[in-house]
């Protein structure tokens, strides 16, 4: 009888990736059901339609490209994907508008640049900026939450998602697009005028932040990512929130706890940008990442012209993390002790 | 006391020491053949001493060191040779390498040993030849030649190794436990032989038996016994020294360059047997264990008893695609065979079942989750490097300081992907190894062939201008003869010009011939040279690195006295 002969190490610590997929889509939990709690079942039919179009666009090019579709569709990437553009999208989206987001970056961010592992850039942001570029217009058209209007009822919704027009749903500008287009308001007045804004930032938005914000410390807590790409992330945006806050006037681009709770801050800081493989590798390198998509998301909403800027800033700095990895390179064993002594 | 230094890095797999560790270091029958390979160490192979037929006895030497880096092979029981020839050894490639074989013939008689108790009043050169003699090799794993890393000034810091970080094993466990006195002895003479003002015996902290153990065994030394986390792979040992001293060993340097000096705790105690009472290193404790033992534990086993012996005695029950691994789960390797024998290094034997460790995961593609650089314990980006491994760019993986990496597993066992990291790193290092040695061989190929041309340019333009010169003369001559008609003796002026066309041919061919010569010898000694450099990388014996340096300083010799010939003969022709 022959012995089997292998390469050690002979013990493995059984947690696949397909189990980190799984803990993601734990984590995003709270913050679907904050969402769905202020926005209406339009979340549901979201990440219904993204998560049907993600598995056939991914067993698609799976099978395209020769690769075992059923053991690659069960390490629940492409749903995570699906689920992340869903909840980028304002709810009620039609589904044609869902299917090319998915299309864009399951197939054309993810599986162009050699699939999982592969992609240089987050795919759920290929995807929403291709449909934000693509249809402003559906792109920006967010209900109002249900704090302020009522939401529309589960047939509305899958009416919505079919593409029909026929749904009854308010839709208002968001608290970010408010702030900067105000001037004029100061930043308090700006709050007593516009049902929008709620407590510390807008009405629903902090509490969908906050969720967000919660599911993100969980998998911190797991070990699932480290703290650097998010710490690095919040401290940047809240500083230089802190910095042009000027105290309220007319001009300010609004307090650290404004940018913090809205639109995709918490999102972004704990589930996109943690995305190993379009981001930094080292840790020091992921904290440098971080900060300077803070940077970028403030000046985006702040100074830009896009309803919110996570995605933007997430997908510029994709670009920048090979620079990035070159110079944040980790000093080996040995070599701290060589170079104290110089 | 507790560590105050970390290290970065490290996993904390499961144990499984309770297995092996709850009952007595066992001693395990004869078996009817022993089986010594001559190589059991790092360094030159040791040089067999028997002849095939030969009785020997217990603690006879069969094979003695060849050279200061090598370690002598003794026979474990009395018996007859029959035979010393290539066969399947204990080593990942599978390879054969030269063993001597002893029939045991049951008596199990042994050589009068010679023990030496005034040890104190011997010169540490004669305690180190004797610790060399007594072939002492680094028993922790490595398996470096003690008396050769022993042989070092300037050490302050002696460290004991009783980490034994690896999941399964728990030979030193039980020695620390039930050998404590031996342990010490062997400390103070290590301690003596190093002249160390300090010496910190680190312990795992999953071993408080033998971590009390070891504390009241050394009671009234000044020692520190130091109880560090259990992480692995805290008991290597550029890990260890980091943990007890919170010094980095620097890159291409070793732990003496900071005064350090590193054995592990068997080792000691080996050193006290062969110091205190003349006994070679003819056994080792070793663990078997893994679920397809049913007698787990540590045993006390002749070196060069069959993996296959152990394994019965122990109640081995087979199974379908069975792996038996020699070492531990995340360092050790599977073996070709199980009739290779227990070899000095041998720590653990582990037989597990196919479920225990099953191997036969699937991988997926990397996501760069970056798991593995949070645990590798040289801090370099095992993400980075699986790429450009699988690239074959070497150039970033140098880049990578991929020659950093020790090869713990650690990256491999956290790695969701299931990916063979430490695999595709030992290939890359293999890759480059060679290229270099390519490299290497492919410039002297290109200085020789360059020389030659040169060579052959300068031989075709002497050639050319003593044929100019011959035309020249002879033109002058007719000239001469022309205008000198009868005005000479005819036969005197020929008998002139024959002698200076005499010397003229012999000045040139003399300087032609020195250059050629010259020109040769560099040729030879480049190769020369290279021949040595490439012995020194694949680790020749001593006695082959001395004989190409000799003959390499030997043409040196002979190309600067050619060289000076030629200077003087120029000298005179000028």
């Amino acid at each position: 009888m022959m012995l089997q002969q292998v390469s050690s190490p002979h013990l493995r610590a059984a947690r696949p990736t397909e189990e980190i997929m799984l803990r993601v889509l734990l984590a995003l939990v709270p913050g679907i059901i904050a969402m769905a709690h202020f926005f209406g079942p339009g979340v549901f039919t979201n990440m219904l339609v993204a998560c049907v179009s993600a598995v056939l666009c991914e067993s698609l090019c799976l099978s395209m490209r020769d690769r075992p579709v059923l053991r690659s569709l069960r390490d629940y990437s492409a749903v995570v994907t699906a689920v992340l553009l869903a909840l980028a999208l304002p709810p009620y989206s039609p589904w044609w508008l869902i299917a090319i987001g998915t299309i864009a970056a399951i197939g054309l961010a993810k599986h162009v640049f050699g699939g999982l592992g592969n992609n240089p850039f987050n795919p759920a942001m290929v995807g929403y900026v291709v449909l934000l570029v693509s249809f402003p217009v559906h792109m920006t058209q967010w209900t109002a939450p249900s704090s302020l209007a009522t939401t529309p009822g589960i047939w509305d919704s899958v009416l919505a998602a079919m593409g029909s027009q026929a749904y009854d749903a308010v839709t208002m500008a968001t608290p970010l697009d408010l702030m900067r287009q105000n001037d004029g308001l100061m930043v308090s007045a700006l709050w007593q005028q516009y049902p929008q804004f709620g407590r510390f930032s807008g009405a629903g938005w902090e509490w969908i932040n906050l969720a967000f914000l919660a599911g993100g410390l969980w998998l911190l807590q797991q070990k699932i990512f480290n703290w650097h790409a998010p710490v690095g992330m919040l401290a940047a945006l809240g500083l230089m929130s802190a910095l042009f806050y000027d105290g309220g006037s007319s001009a300010s681009g609004g307090s650290p706890l404004f940018h913090w709770l809205s639109g995709a801050t918490m999102l972004g800081a704990f589930f996109i940008i943690t995305d190993p493989v379009s981001g930094a590798t080292s840790n020091l390198g992921r904290l440098i990442f971080g900060a300077l998509v803070g940077l970028l998301v403030y000046c985006i909403r702040v100074w830009g012209s896009y309803p919110d800027a996570v995605a933007f800033a997430v997908l510029l700095m994709n670009f920048a993390a090979p620079f990035i990895d070159y110079y944040t390179q980790p000093k080996p064993y040995g070599r701290q002790a060589r170079d104290s002594e110089k | 006391m507790n560590a105050s230094y970390s290290f970065h890095g490290g996993i904390h797999p499961e144990e499984h020491k309770n297995e092996s560790n709850t009952s007595a270091i066992q001693v395990v029958p004869l078996p009817s053949y022993l089986i010594f390979p001559v190589s059991q160490h790092i360094g030159a192979s040791a040089k067999p001493a028997v002849s095939v037929g030969q009785r020997v006895l217990k603690g006879e030497l069969i094979a003695h060191a060849d050279g200061p880096l090598s370690a002598a092979v003794h026979a474990s029981s009395s018996g007859y040779i029959v035979a010393i020839e290539p066969q399947i050894v204990a080593h990942p490639s599978g390879l054969s390498d030269t063993c001597i074989v002893i029939e045991t013939d049951g008596h199990d008689e042994s050589v009068s040993a010679t023990p030496h108790p005034n040890w104190q009043t011997y010169e540490t050169t004669k305690l180190l030849g004797l610790i060399r003699d007594q072939g002492i090799a680094g028993l922790g794993g490595a398996g470096f030649p003690s008396a050769y890393k022993l042989n070092i000034d300037a050490i302050d810091t002696l460290i004991i190794n009783g980490v034994e970080c690896e999941p399964y094993i728990t030979a030193d466990d039980r020695l620390m436990r039930e050998r404590g006195v031996l342990l010490e002895q062997g400390i103070t003479i290590l301690q003596h032989i190093t002249g160390a003002q300090q010496v910190l015996i680190g312990i795992e902290d999953n071993k408080p038996e033998a971590t009390e153990a070891v504390r009241s065994a050394c009671e009234n030394r000044d020692w520190r016994v130091i109880s560090i986390p259990t992480k692995y792979p805290s008991g290597g040992e550029k890990q260890l020294i980091e943990l007890l001293t919170g010094k980095q060993v620097p890159r291409d340097g070793i732990p003496a360059d900071l005064g350090i000096v590193c054995q592990n705790v068997a080792t000691a105690a080996a050193i006290a047997q062969a110091v205190l009472h003349g006994q070679p290193l003819i056994s080792r404790i070793t663990t078997l264990t893994g679920d397809c033992i049913t007698r787990k534990g540590n045993y006390e086993v002749r070196l060069g008893t069959p993996v296959e012996h152990l394994l019965q005695h122990g109640g081995y029950s087979r199974e379908q695609s069975q792996k038996v691994i020699m070492g531990g789960p995340l360092m050790g390797f599977t073996l070709p065979d199980l009739s290779v024998p227990i070899v000095k290094t041998t720590n653990c034997i582990l037989a597990p079942s196919k479920t225990e460790l099953a191997s036969d995961t699937q991988s997926q593609p990397c996501i760069r989750c970056g798991h593995c650089a949070d645990v590798c314990p040289a801090s370099l980006l095992p993400q980075q490097l699986y790429w450009y491994a699988k690239s074959q760019n070497h150039e970033q993986l140098n880049a990578h300081n991929l020659a950093d990496c020790i090869e713990c597993g650690a990256c491999a066992y956290v790695c969701p992907s299931a990916l063979p990291l430490v695999q595709f790193y030992r290939a890359a290092k293999a890759e480059i190894k060679e290229k270099s040695i390519e490299q290497r061989q492919a410039d002297i190929a290109k200085t020789r062939f360059e020389a030659r041309q040169a060579r052959l340019e300068r031989d075709a333009a002497e050639r050319e201008a003593t044929r100019a010169a011959r035309k020249a003369e002879a033109k002058a001559k007719a000239e001469q003869d022309a205008r000198f008609a009868g005005e000479e003796d005819p036969v005197q002026a020929a008998i002139e010009r024959a002698k200076a066309k005499k010397a003229r041919l012999q000045q040139s061919g003399e300087a032609g011939s020195v250059s050629g010569k010259i020109e040769e010898l560099k040729a030879k000694l480049e190769r020369a040279k290279f021949g040595l450099e490439q012995a020194q990388v694949s680790g020749k014996e001593e006695k082959v690195l001395t004989a190409l340096s000799a003959s390499v300083q030997r043409l040196e010799r002979l190309l600067a006295s050619e060289q000076a010939k030629q200077a003087q003969t120029q000298e005179g022709t000028e």
